[in-house]
């Protein structure tokens, strides 16, 4: 159980360059929106075809251009959910499964099995997915979740050797969310074969998948062949730029390397130590910092701690209340505030336990960033 | 009163029909696809009898299948019969002006349909002929039927062309167009007035039902977004990077 992708496809501006490896597991392809995310999908159900490049499920090669091998999606037996689902609105949830179950054409393993046998494999999906009662309905008298379920089945009824998941849960409103994802991670785990998962979200993923691969600007990050971290390590030590804004982070700045945990942020102005518990020195070809908004400690007025190593004065720019923080936009005192690039790097944000009146708009504050939080990131 | 005019204009009006059905939803299938110089090209090609008057239309039909025409005197030199002065020859005349119209509006439901239930059948294992037959026609089946509609209306009121590729033989090529100018230059207003009240009637009838799909084509379909009978607790948080 494993899929092996290594593709290009060329377009005016854009280039799709993605490899990636991963075994039977759930494996998040996590990018911005236009990154090529669906466009990978797409390629590997045979609905697009790459430019070159190869790719292989389970040891089988369904495209291959230097070999001239190119499956019809019909015998890719690639199960994809899409965004919209698109379950067939002429045919009712029954229908929809048996056409699927019936059709078995070199796809399904219940060739030749007969009716009696589909119909069965049918009743189960129908329960397994809990569509019992509503069989005869038809896709637009269902819930977003009932379509869902229903396409779901009838990816099953297919047989796939593996299951690739489009943006599956950002349809839906964020309270049936939180229902959805339940039956999904059920889901996922009963299937046997590779999942791959499309999503611009990153706490969906960290909470759904196991690896993650991170797609930017078309190009898969990460080395090759592999291309798949674990989700941990994205989330804690993202070494590039794009996957630390995927994964969240904030605050960046472009970076210079002064000394091996000495590091020189030139959009604040500021020199900074880092002590990065995953590697003893920084690398030499660092080009930025990054800080996560709930790293950043600040404290009212500057210079009653002391001039601390990480730590540097900085103007209150804007106050912001938030449900459950207080978010507070910074500038380092030291930070060329009015340079036209690099403006945006130049603010920092930070994200306090909730709090009333402690700083205003104007204040000079003192800021803090520990070396372990300074997070070193490649350009790309 | 003779019924003939009246028969032989719904025979050739659902000859037409028949014809420009298949050709029109294959060429409109078949061009949605084509890339876009061949389409644009095609596309005029198909739509040109629309525009142009009938006589014109007329005009180029004599010239091909005449008894003189490439077409027309292969087919009389092979199988001893002329194309045209013969009540099959209205039916030449009405499927090139009734196509375009079949041909039009198949195309427009062609480009509305959400192609990505297409490729959703193909990834589960379904065979294109299938899809095709199953799920493009049934959803597109509105723009397909308002097509046959609009064609046979317009093969039955065709009357240029067919005057000039079928004539006027009463009992052979009368139909109830040239029947009418017919007996109005004989000044016979009252079997006038009868033939122009059964077409006035026939169309009426076939606007009417074409009304009627309208109506159920442009009604709001039950959208395919999630439909959620409890209302929205917590707004959607906004999407971070």
């Amino acid at each position: 159980m494993s899929i092996h992708v290594d593709i290009r496809k060329f377009f005016d501006g854009f280039t799709l360059d993605v490899a990636f490896e991963a075994g039977s597991e759930v494996v998040g392809l996590l990018g911005a929106s236009g990154c090529g995310k669906s466009m990978t999908l797409k390629c590997i159900a045979g609905i697009l075809r790459p430019d070159e490049g190869h790719i292989a499920v389970n040891g089988i090669t369904l495209f291959d251009s230097e070999k001239g091998i190119d499956l019809s999606p019909q015998k890719r037996r690639a199960g994809l959910l899409f965004q919209n689902y698109a379950l067939f609105p002429n045919m009712t949830v029954e229908q929809n499964i048996m056409t699927v179950l019936k059709s078995g054409g070199g796809y399904s393993s219940g060739r030749g099995r007969g009716r009696r046998d589909a119909l069965e494999r049918g009743l189960r999906l129908v329960e397994r997915f809990h569509l019992k009662g509503l069989e005869r309905h038809y896709p637009a008298q269902l819930s977003g979740g009932q379509q869902q379920r229903t396409a779901l089945a009838r990816i099953m009824a297919g047989n796939p050797a593996i299951l690739m998941l489009d943006e599956p849960l950002s349809a839906l409103d964020s309270y049936l969310r939180w229902q959805l994802e339940g039956e999904f991670l059920q889901m996922l785990e009963e299937f046997e074969g590779t999942t791959l998962y499309v999503s611009h979200n990153r706490d969906e993923v960290y909470r759904l998948c196991k690896k993650v691969c991170v797609l930017h600007l078309g190009r898969s990050e990460g080395e090759r062949p592999g291309g798949v971290r674990t989700v941990r390590e994205l989330f804690e030590s993202p070494n590039t730029l794009a996957s630390s804004i995927l994964s969240g982070c904030k605050n960046y700045s472009r970076a210079e390397k002064i000394t091996p945990r000495t590091v020189y942020a030139a959009d604040w102005g500021v020199k900074l130590d880092c002590s990065a518990p995953w590697n003893d020195t920084s690398p030499d070809d660092i080009a930025y910092v990054g800080v996560r908004a709930h790293h950043v400690i600040v404290r009212p007025a500057f210079g009653e701690q002391g001039e601390g190593a990480n730590v540097f004065p900085c103007r209150v720019l804007r106050v912001i209340q938030d449900v459950f923080s207080t978010i507070v936009n910074v500038q380092p005192l030291s930070a060329q505030p009015l340079s036209a690039e690099g403006g945006e790097f130049s603010l920092i944000r930070t994200e306090l336990p909730k709090q009333e009146g402690q700083f205003r708009e104007g204040d000079i504050v003192s800021a803090e960033i520990k070396p372990e939080n300074v997070m070193l990131l490649k350009s790309s | 009163m003779d019924w003939f005019p009246l028969y032989n204009s719904l025979r050739v009006a659902g000859i037409s029909t028949f014809i420009s059905f298949f050709v029109g939803i294959f060429a409109a299938h078949a061009i949605a696809k084509a890339p876009r110089i061949v389409k644009g090209v095609l596309d005029c090609v198909l739509t040109l009898p629309l525009v142009l008057p009938p006589t014109v239309v007329g005009f180029f039909l004599l010239k091909v299948i005449g008894p003189l025409g490439p077409v027309g005197s292969r087919v009389l030199e092979l199988w001893g019969f002329r194309m045209t002065m013969a009540w099959y020859s209205a039916i030449f005349a009405g499927t090139v002006v009734a196509l375009p119209l079949m041909y039009r509006t198949a195309r427009g439901a062609f480009e509305t349909f959400d192609v990505t239930l297409l490729y959703a059948g193909q990834t589960l294992g379904l065979s294109d002929t299938f899809l095709f037959w199953r799920v493009i026609l049934p959803n597109c089946r509105q723009g397909i039927l308002a097509g046959t509609v609009l064609s046979f209306a317009r093969a039955l009121g065709e009357y240029g062309a067919t005057t000039m590729v079928a004539g006027y033989i009463p009992g052979r090529t009368a139909m109830i167009s040239t029947t009418v100018y017919q007996l109005w230059r004989e000044g016979n207003d009252a079997l006038a007035y009868k033939w122009v009240g059964i077409n006035l009637a026939i169309s009426f009838g076939v606007l009417v039902s074409m009304n009627m799909l309208e109506n159920r084509y442009t009604r709001p379909r039950k959208s395919s977004a999630p439909i959620f009978s409890e209302p929205k607790r917590f707004s959607e948080p906004k999407r971070e990077l």
